[in-house]
């Protein structure tokens, strides 16, 4: 049984489908008036964050106090980290005070793996955002929409219909075509969802300018493309996943990865243009923050094919089922 | 044939070295007597010379010339919680080492003849290793001015090797006329060969492994591209340059042109890159964090291969100790650097000796004479015959051994090599004809050539 979700890979096809089964049967569970389940009363969530992310850490908040867990959180601004704690003095903190579950977001890529790996904690670590490496529940919770949209019975590209009405229970992403778009290079969004896409037989395109693709991407389960208006109009996705830009990289001294944001918005924004290339049933997604006017026009990130707030209410359910699975239950996969 | 003329500091008791393969070919004894060695030959144990020496049975052993390392950090002074002259050095005669060249970034960095004497005299006082200070090509490794070059090499420390080294002179002026300026007293500028600008914050090499990981590459370019530059300014300048810690393909490809046509250049590669790769780094472990980093099986086959035609002619540690609290930590968090003196032979034995690459007469070239000659060092690096210095050490190849970085007498407790199991043990050291190592367990310094 596998302790820590450190990455997307940890994840085997049939670890995948039952995460995303287990956060359907969440997210039945929070359209009752009483949202609260019992399920993991007694044991404690820490969410650990050394970088600011209000969205994903309320997120955790909500899916571990839904189960009935307690719930510390301790944010590195204004804590003793920014005075030099070392991540390995506060992990033993943390242990001490007997966290059954650390939920850890870190500006350097695999700093989840050193707590998992390096025998600080007995608890079991959720990768929520580590450096420019992964972020596995943004990807869980963005193939569950994709699931949600167009694998549940009567959706336009699904198929079959053996599960009750709208659901679409079991099923995986097998032939869809997901276009994810923008700053691959400093992306842990792009690199959870490359490999969870491809173990749910999603086929994958990433689109960007070769300066913010890394080098060494040919060994990604996936495509790559420089031409936006090619992968949209030949490609048709049935998924669009625009991912954010930092207006910081386009300087000398942010790395000189792009010209200018017009420049960047012109070739690789998702206009009003190219949202009509796109097929009718095709969503637009965003992980968020959005930039507005940069990567997405207002035209995209508001339409009716948009899910960006619908997928910021699935990744309370996702987290929920990751924790339950975690703590009380079996995630299974290869980790 | 024997001598009667003690080598410089060479005292103590005559020693008889029985039955050992010299350079790892016939058994012969070695008689040392007086820091020399006085005598080789088939059985001296009937020689009046080797009446009441000591014994020392080596059957089955190789002997090398003392093992000389051009590229050490022994963090002292400044960083004493790292590693001291004296704990370094016992890692270094424990390792076969009989010579090192200690690093120059240290704190205060060695820019200047009072911190090179200071080192100078750490190594004395400590005796288990001649300690040669590398002094700063720039002050305070800024890479903006040179450093008083002349009046290193005219200190007591007679300064050859001018390193920069963790810091690259990346500045093409000043890297020219650093090269000219030593040739004044035949000193050496061993470049670290290191683009800065292409490797900011840069944390692993950069290619599949780095992709996946999302930790910034450090591109081979980089490396490539000043070692380009460098063998042409050496060219042109005509002053020898000797690159640091070779770690790419492409830098031995560019090593063999610039040697194929002559030019006066010198490099080393470290046993880390002979045999690690970057695959190592994806569970994120900081103890395989390392500058320049691990990389590929390809540039590893290409390391081996120009070590073994003679393209890059020395195998240096870069011996980097470092505290537990900088390696236990988070990886972009983390030091650069491994230890390496008290593994090197072995690592050296497992990727050359038994891949049939090298044998032991090249070994000896590689770990001893060459980097002696690149040195200055006029007492070290010399052939096992009689009338030369007696370094040398002992060592057994049919030993097998798994590494503990708790039970080696360096400070630093990062080996990457933790928990392998490597082949060859250094049974015994001897410094002017003491024996610093004997049974694998340092005895006591030789104390110095004065």
């Amino acid at each position: 049984m596998s302790r820590h979700l450190l990455s997307a890979a940890d994840l085997d096809h049939a670890a995948a489908v039952h995460v995303l089964d287990v956060a359907e049967e969440m997210a039945a569970t929070q359209r009752r008036e009483i949202k609260k389940l019992p399920t993991l009363r007694g044991r404690t969530v820490v969410n650990l964050f050394f970088e600011d992310s209000t969205r994903t850490r309320t997120s955790f908040e909500a899916a571990a106090k839904r189960l009935s867990a307690d719930v510390i959180n301790f944010s590195a601004k204004g804590s003793s980290v920014s005075k030099g704690e070392s991540l390995k003095d506060t992990a033993l903190t943390l242990q001490a005070m007997g966290a059954d579950a650390v939920v850890i977001r870190h500006p350097a890529s695999g700093a989840p793996h050193r707590l998992a790996r390096a025998g600080w904690t007995r608890g079991s670590v959720v990768n929520a955002g580590d450096g420019t490496h992964e972020h596995p529940t943004q990807a869980l919770l963005d193939a569950f929409t994709i699931r949600r949209h167009l694998r549940a019975d009567g959706a336009p590209t699904g198929s079959g219909t053996a599960a009750g009405p709208g659901s679409a229970t079991g099923r995986d992403l097998d032939g869809l075509r997901v276009t994810i778009v923008g700053d691959v290079l400093h992306s842990r969004v792009a690199r959870s969802n490359v490999l969870l896409l491809h173990t749910l037989g999603a086929h994958v395109t990433l689109v960007a300018p070769p300066t913010l693709l890394p080098v060494g991407i040919g060994g990604w389960p996936c495509e790559v493309s420089h031409d936006l208006d090619g992968a949209l109009r030949d490609g048709a996705p049935d998924a669009v996943m625009m991912l954010r830009v930092q207006r910081e990289r386009m300087s000398t001294a942010g790395g000189g990865f792009f010209p200018s944001a017009r420049e960047y918005s012109r070739r690789y924004g998702l206009s009003a243009a190219r949202l009509r290339l796109l097929p009718e049933h095709t969503i637009v997604m965003h992980p968020g923050p959005m930039n507005r006017g940069l990567e997405i026009s207002a035209d995209a990130a508001d339409s009716p094919r948009s899910t960006i707030v619908e997928q910021v209410g699935n990744g309370v359910a996702v987290r929920m089922a990751v924790l339950y699975l975690l703590l009380a239950g079996d995630l299974g996969g290869r980790a | 044939m024997s001598t009667t003329t003690p080598a410089p500091g060479g005292t103590g008791p005559a020693v008889l070295v029985r039955g050992a393969r010299i350079l790892g070919g016939e058994a012969a004894d070695l008689l040392l007597s007086g820091g020399r060695i006085a005598d080789v030959g088939p059985d001296l144990s009937g020689a009046p010379a080797a009446r009441g020496a000591e014994v020392v049975d080596a059957t089955g052993l190789v002997a090398l010339p003392g093992l000389v390392d051009l590229h050490t950090h022994l963090r002292e002074p400044g960083r004493e919680d790292a590693e001291t002259v004296e704990s370094g050095t016992r890692a270094a005669a424990r390792g076969g080492f009989t010579a090192v060249h200690a690093m120059a970034n240290t704190d205060p960095v060695a820019d200047t003849a009072g911190v090179v004497e200071q080192v100078r005299r750490l190594g004395e006082e400590a005796g288990w290793v001649d300690v040669h200070p590398v002094g700063a090509v720039t002050v305070g490794l800024a890479g903006q001015q040179l450093a008083e070059l002349g009046a290193m090499a005219d200190s007591a420390a007679r300064v050859r090797v001018f390193s920069d080294d963790g810091k690259c002179v990346w500045d093409a002026v000043l890297m020219r006329r650093a090269l000219e300026y030593v040739r004044a007293f035949d000193g050496v500028i061993a470049q670290h060969a290191q683009e800065p600008r292409l490797t900011e914050d840069a944390q692993m090499n950069e290619g599949e492994v780095s992709a996946l990981l999302g930790l910034r590459g450090w591109p081979s370019v980089a490396e490539e591209a000043i070692i380009a530059r460098d063998v042409l300014l050496a060219s042109h300048v005509g002053s020898r340059l000797h690159v640091c810690h070779v770690s790419t393909k492409g830098s031995v490809e560019i090593i063999r042109w610039a040697k194929e046509r002559g030019f006066p250049v010198t490099a080393e590669v470290t046993p880390h890159h002979l045999l690690l790769t970057d695959e190592l780094v994806r569970d994120y472990d900081p103890v395989f964090k390392v500058n320049p980093p691990l990389r590929t099986q390809a540039d590893v086959e290409a390391l081996r291969e120009g070590l073994a035609d003679g393209t890059i002619d020395v195998v240096a540690t870069d011996h980097a100790p470092h505290p537990a609290e900088d390696k236990d930590c988070e990886w972009a968090a983390a030091a650069m650097g491994m230890t390496g003196l008290e593994t090197a032979l072995s690592v050296v034995q497992h990727t050359m000796v038994e891949t049939g690459l090298l044998d032991w007469a090249g070994v000896a070239q590689r770990m001893s004479t060459a980097p002696a000659r690149i040195g200055r060092l006029e007492a070290q690096g010399r052939p096992l015959a009689a009338g030369e210095p007696a370094n040398l050490v002992l060592l057994d190849p049919a030993a097998r051994w798994t590494v503990d970085p708790a039970a080696m007498a360096t400070a630093g407790r990062n080996s990457p090599f933790r928990g392998r199991e490597l082949p060859g043990a250094v049974v015994a050291t001897f410094l002017r004809g003491r024996a610093t190592v004997r049974d694998g367990a340092l005895v006591e310094p030789a104390g110095t050539a004065r």
